[in-house]
């Protein structure tokens, strides 16, 4: 019984993903494969948050259409990727080149790390120095008292 | 002593001015890769008469403007007295792309509203909008006559852009001869 429940959700679950996306049918697997990475780093225009796999919008349905169609036609990942580029700009990609309009943004989360590393580092060393106060003899004395009051 | 605490302030300031950068700006505003490059060849079927073809070519040596719309984009409603004014009063040459529309409701809504175009392309699987990199209803380029893309716009043109930015920009286009 309880296989049976598991095995009706999980061709559940398979349903609503297969709903989403039109299915197309390639003679290759391997095909099929580059279609589904190409869909997967492809950005929609409309919904701007979203891959094209994920995408409703129409365009991101044409923009399947179209990998589709190169991809069926024995084109490589790096010309559909050239062709969505040539049209959308860079903004197509979820991975975008290394460009002086981009290096902020591959360079800017390693910056952010070195000066956190670099204020944590400044913090922590002088907190080491202020925190170790010279102990004369009448310190230690009175260290020992109340360390001996407590074991009463 | 004063500074450690003003420090929480200054990065707090820092953050609030990236944050407000980052608030202004549209996301919709995608720069175009298009701008000063060659305006992709398309030739699609007349809207009014199928047998017909619509192509790039028919307007070389022309300084033109290319409007994507449909009857389901609001926009475009908005926008087309706009283009109809731009069209008569103006003399501006405007080729529409009708895009994932549908025959009859283009018809209707050019025969109601009146038509701006000097001809209307009928582009219903989106064929030709995808080399223009258009993704949204109504976007207007401006071609130059040796057939560069020299302008583009996403969402309706209004008065003022046509003031400040289109207007100079054609008058300047149009004195240059090929």
């Amino acid at each position: 019984m309880r296989q049976l429940i598991l095995s009706l959700m999980l061709s559940l679950s398979v349903f609503t993903v297969e709903a989403r996306v039109e299915a197309y049918h390639f003679d290759d697997p391997a095909k099929e494969a580059r279609y589904k990475q190409l869909i997967d780093e492809l950005r929609c225009l409309v919904c701007q948050n979203q891959n094209l796999a994920a995408s409703n919008a129409e365009l991101a349905q044409d923009m399947r259409r179209l990998t589709y169609e190169m991809v069926s036609e024995g084109a490589t990942n790096e010309e559909v990727v050239l062709f969505m580029v040539e049209r959308y700009g860079d903004f197509v990609l979820y991975r975008p080149p290394f460009k002086t309009s981009t290096a902020l943004l591959w360079v800017g989360p390693f910056i952010m790390l070195a000066i956190g590393v670099l204020v944590l580092v400044v913090f922590v060393r002088r907190r080491s120095v202020g925190e170790t106060p010279e102990l004369d003899a009448q310190d230690h004395e009175r260290a020992k008292r109340l360390l001996d009051d407590k074991k009463i | 002593m004063k500074a450690r605490y003003l420090a929480p302030l200054g990065i707090f300031v820092l953050l609030v001015i990236f944050l407000g950068i980052g608030l202004t700006l549209n996301p919709r505003d995608v720069p175009s890769v298009l701008i000063d490059k060659p305006a992709p060849r398309f030739t699609l079927p007349d809207l009014f008469d199928p047998a017909r073809t619509v192509s790039a070519a028919d307007f070389d040596g022309e300084v033109w403007l290319l409007n994507v719309w449909g009857t389901w984009c609001p926009e475009c409603w908005r926008e087309h007295g706009f283009l109809m004014h731009l069209a008569k009063n103006e003399g501006i040459k405007i080729v529409g792309i009708d895009w994932r529309d549908e025959r009859a409701a283009a018809l209707e809504m050019l025969r109601d509203e009146g038509n701006p175009f000097v001809a209307v392309g009928f582009d219903p699987e989106s064929v030709a909008i995808m080399d223009w990199g258009v993704y949204g209803a109504p976007e207007t380029f401006l071609i130059d006559r040796s057939g560069n893309i020299r302008w583009k716009h996403t969402g309706a043109l209004t008065p003022t852009l046509w003031r400040e930015k289109l207007q100079p920009l054609v008058v300047k286009l149009k004195e240059q001869s090929l």
